[in-house]
């Protein structure tokens, strides 16, 4: 199928994530085999406490891995120069900005930090691509206002303008729907995936939402306490892998809907 | 970093408001001087008193030039401490640098009596204060700097800057006690700070390290600007955040140690005059704010002075006074009116 044509941009083998704490490593997780195809759409899912974050953050070399390779097209990532490095991966996080007295133009026109000059002068290009990602996130209307005076759901729209400016081949997001109303969750996990069918993109997002992960991403990744797995949807439904995610006393993975129902 | 709006108008008035304070605190002293010959006087030409003339280019000029770079150049360096540490309460002593001074400078008055002979006569020399003084922060400095290169957390960095401030203080307050009521007035008459008699050499030194530490903080100006986000939005976009966080702690090391090594402890100006400044300058974009911030802090400390020296009359008030009368209110009339300090 087409998926075939399609480039493979972030390879991942035999990782181990986890933290180091005084020359010694506590593992949370290992084993990860992980391979992303260009314009994808990719959802991260697991329980609480698991390691999604630590998985992102690794990905996005904020975190040292404690063994295995990440590559992105097929160059290691520890080989990339840190401003190379920011010109492939961008990230949106949970954290909002440390200074909230930002206008949304001057947040999103700092996503263009990696292109510009040492004073940080943006070019004619630079403005477009700013233009460019405030148009297709739907906030160019609020370009003057200051990141206080934003809803939940404006900032995260803005968050992802950002990380678009910055033109990255891959983005990483944290769940980027919480503290989002249901309606909001969807538009922003709609917008993603129009983001990764316009621009070719390819988006990584761990998240709590698992129908709608289901039902929008190509493939998804599923953490669990003994594996790390990245498959499509229909195959992890099919093979029964949503049951392991969570511990079986309260909820269980209705293959029908695609959906987890309470247990009465 | 885009602003959306330009600020051209605000700088010709700034520049202007910096001239007309100027010219307002060299005309005024506890001798009065017509405007006209005072004009003649910086110019060259030939004044009716002499002693007018000295009065003008050996005392009001150099503390004037010495106001306009202790203003700004605390100004930014407080801007700096503001967005390295991602507090609206930091200002350019945090690290503990005055308190380095002020330890340097109290060793140098109260501790040298009980030496004697040596440092008896180092007193005499008018360097000294400024020598006690630049390497008390010259050694926090260090100390910091050791300090910033082992650990990763900026904020530890502001608490240990505090723990310097406590233990130089405690020092101080030993020294003290054991020092005689003449040392320590002249001690409390350093802390008071003091804008005027530099010698030229001493303005000349001033204006090379304000300028070093004005060039280097414009230089981080596009770092400055990514760690807005927090340092991980900041890493994310390729900066190195220990090598930034170096450079900025350097310019601030540079710009608030040889203002205090010369003028001593001058407190407020470095904390407010952000502040002020942003209620004015609505842009987060240091290449912006820098320059605003500089401009700002030079025209409040000219301020300042003149009213420090009560015009025609024979005192003059401690300067470190005045900062802090007309500092504290303005910060808590922009807080009630804002009811956010934003940074």
């Amino acid at each position: 199928m087409t998926s075939e044509m399609k480039h493979t941009i972030l390879e991942v083998d035999d990782l181990t994530i986890g933290y180091w704490q005084k020359k010694r490593h506590k593992v949370i997780a290992k084993d990860i085999h992980l391979s992303f195809t260009e314009g994808t759409l990719i959802s991260l899912v697991g329980a609480n406490g698991i390691g999604k974050s630590t998985l992102l953050r690794t990905l996005a070399n904020m975190q040292k891995a404690i063994d295995g390779s990440i590559r992105i097209y097929n160059k290691d990532i520890e080989q990339y120069h840190s401003l190379e490095m920011a010109t492939l991966l961008s990230v949106v996080l949970t954290e909002a900005p440390s200074s909230k007295n930002l206008t949304v133009l001057e947040f999103v026109s700092l996503g263009r930090q990696p292109h510009t000059n040492w004073v940080g002068h943006l070019s004619t290009e630079d403005k477009n691509k700013v233009r460019l990602a405030l148009k297709q996130t739907d906030v160019a209307a609020l370009q003057e206002r200051k990141c206080f005076e934003l809803s939940d759901g404006q900032m995260q729209r803005v968050a992802i303008a950002r990380a678009i400016a910055q033109d990255t081949p891959i983005i990483l997001l944290d769940e980027p729907t919480t503290h989002l109303d249901l309606y909001h969750r969807a538009s922003i996990l709609k917008l993603l995936k129009k983001l990764t069918k316009e621009t070719k993109k390819t988006i990584l997002f761990s998240s709590h939402e698992i129908d709608l992960a289901i039902q929008l991403s190509d493939e998804m990744i599923l953490m669990t306490e003994s594996q790390t797995l990245m498959k499509t949807p229909e195959q992890l439904i099919k093979e029964g892998h949503f049951d392991t995610l969570f511990p079986k006393d309260a909820l269980f993975f209705d293959a029908g809907s695609g959906r987890f129902t309470i247990k009465s | 970093m885009e602003t959306g709006r330009s600020y051209k108008g605000m700088f010709v008035l700034l520049l202007l408001l910096l001239l007309a304070a100027f010219v307002l605190n060299i005309s005024l002293g506890s001798v009065a001087i017509p405007l006209g010959e005072i004009f003649t006087s910086l110019t060259g030409g030939e004044v009716t008193k002499s002693s007018w003339n000295y009065i003008i280019i050996d005392y009001r000029l150099p503390k004037a030039i010495t106001a306009i770079l202790v203003g700004g150049g605390l100004a930014i360096s407080g801007l700096l401490m503001q967005t390295l540490f991602r507090n609206p309460l930091a200002g350019p002593f945090v690290l503990g640098l005055s308190s380095g001074a002020s330890l340097g400078v109290a060793i140098l008055l109260l501790g040298a009596g009980s030496f004697g002979g040596f440092f008896g006569t180092m007193l005499a020399n008018e360097w000294s204060l400024v020598l006690a003084s630049a390497l008390g922060s010259f050694l926090v400095l260090l100390a910091v700097l050791a300090m910033t290169l082992r650990i990763k957390d900026t904020m530890a960095i502001l608490i240990i800057g505090l723990m310097f401030g406590s233990v130089t203080a405690a020092v101080v307050g030993v020294l003290s006690y054991f020092s005689t009521a003449e040392k320590l007035q002249q001690y409390v008459f350093w802390s008071f700070g003091s804008l005027g008699n530099q010698s030229w050499t001493g303005v000349l030194i001033l204006s090379f390290c304000t300028l070093l530490g004005i060039v280097i903080s414009f230089m981080a100006s596009k770092s400055l600007n990514a760690l807005l986000l927090g340092e991980n939005y900041a890493k994310s976009m390729g900066v190195q955040i220990k090598r930034t966080t170096l450079i900025i702690i350097v310019a601030t090391s540079i710009l608030a140690g040889s203002i205090t090594a010369f003028a001593g402890p001058i407190a407020f100006v470095g904390l407010a005059v952000p502040h002020i400044a942003r209620q004015w300058i609505t842009t987060s974009n240091h290449r912006i704010l820098i320059p605003a911030v500089l401009l700002f802090g030079s025209i409040i400390m000219l301020l300042c002075d003149v009213i420090a020296q009560l015009p025609y009359s024979e005192y003059t008030l401690p300067i470190n006074a005045i900062t802090s009368l007309i500092g504290a209110p303005v910060v808590i009339w922009l807080l009630v009116r804002k009811r956010k300090l934003m940074f």
